[in-house]
């Protein structure tokens, strides 16, 4: 019953589990969903940033854990969703300060009230990874076409099936069309194919991103963004919708247009 | 012209990064899944070899021992040809020894 939570996470860090929370969170917030955030990821707070949020911390998940306030003071509002919240993590401590119990337990009091509760996890495979994977109904694992972070996700794989968390969905960040098109990047079959992972949604490396989180506005607001579309489009297929993938095509690039012209294609 | 602007794609390259990248991984990743480095295995096929051989004339001294990967399951799969002993035999048996992964539960 309630909110469904799902889990982030990558095992290699810089992979852009925050970024991906962030855009889903706002995706789903203005799809209808009632949504709260939780950044994880205690000693390194982040969440809050690329959100925009961070000069409105007054509490934080170890405050909520350790008692000195109720969960409720330490959900900030979004500013333009007023049902999209975050709980930000702790800059000051570390990862001993939560156990899986105490997230398990914030959880189950956050499911009756929402439709969405996305947790941030940290990188590593630790304690933190354990906190954030303990409450969660599914788990979204967050990969770039590369050899190191494919072989990270891997394990996370591999642990959660150790922990008997159901099958894990892939998103595959910052894919380069133009190298996947030339052969000198994994693609996306490559990758499903190697891990034996669904897919839930593939982000084209785009230009938008960077200038969205110095900014502190999800790149998912931005219409003309293809990141945003394609976290749009994962949002949706959290919701259970049938979403088809985008197509890999970058339509703007006139000398590949001549090309498929000229080639008939 | 199609030709022209696929070689500007780099589609006529046989062997490219992309490629490259994935047949590192597989290698790296079925050997990361039972935890056992390259290094480990040639030991292991080592001792392998070292028992069968008090048992049965093992073919050319050598043994074949791979890993395999169907659907996040591992498989060890192992060639050892062997010599037959009998006077009337021509040439070499061969046995397998499969060994399912004790890690995928």
């Amino acid at each position: 019953m309630g909110a469904k939570v799902v889990t982030i996470t990558s095992g290699k860090g810089g992979v852009g589990k925050t970024t991906t929370v962030a855009n889903l969170g706002v995706a789903l917030a203005r799809l209808g969903q009632r949504v709260v955030l939780i950044d994880a990821d205690i000693g390194l707070r982040n969440l809050d940033i690329v959100m925009g949020l961070e000069n409105r911390i007054v509490y934080d998940l170890v405050d909520v854990v350790e008692g000195r306030c109720k969960i409720r003071q330490a959900m900030i509002k979004h500013k333009l969703f007023p049902e999209l919240y975050l709980i930000p993590s702790a800059q000051t401590r570390d990862k001993t300060a939560v156990s899986p119990t105490d997230m398990i337990q914030l959880t189950d009091k956050l499911r009756p009230e929402f439709d969405f509760i996305l947790i941030d996890s940290p990188a590593g495979i630790e304690r933190g990874f354990r906190n954030a994977v303990a409450p969660s109904d599914e788990v979204l694992i967050v990969t770039n076409p590369e050899v190191s972070a494919v072989r990270d996700a891997d394990r996370i794989i591999g642990l959660l099936e150790a922990d008997n968390k159901g099958p894990a969905q892939l998103i595959l960040n910052r894919a380069k069309i133009d190298l996947i098109r030339k052969g000198e990047m994994l693609s996306a079959e490559d990758v499903t194919d190697i891990l034996a992972i669904r897919l839930i949604g593939i982000v084209p490396e785009d230009e938008h991103v960077i200038p969205s989180s110095n900014n502190g506005v999800p790149v998912t607001l931005n219409e003309n963004s293809r990141a945003g579309m394609a976290f749009r489009n994962i949002a949706r297929r959290l919701m259970g919708e049938n979403v088809p993938f985008m197509p890999m095509e970058d339509d703007n690039n006139i000398l590949r247009r001549i090309a498929r012209l000229l080639s008939g294609g | 012209m199609a030709g022209f602007f696929d070689r500007m794609r780099g589609r006529s390259a046989n062997k490219n990064s992309g490629n490259t990248a994935k047949e590192r991984l597989q290698f790296i990743l079925v050997h990361d899944r039972i935890n056992l480095p390259p290094e480990r295995m040639e030991m292991m096929k080592r001792e392998i070899l070292e028992v069968i051989s008090k048992y049965v004339d093992v073919a050319g001294n050598q043994i074949d021992v791979a890993l395999e990967n169907r659907h996040r399951s591992s498989l060890l799969v192992a060639e050892v040809p062997v010599t037959k002993t009998n006077d009337d035999s021509e040439g070499q048996a061969e046995s397998r020894l499969d060994a399912a992964d004790a890690d995928d539960a």
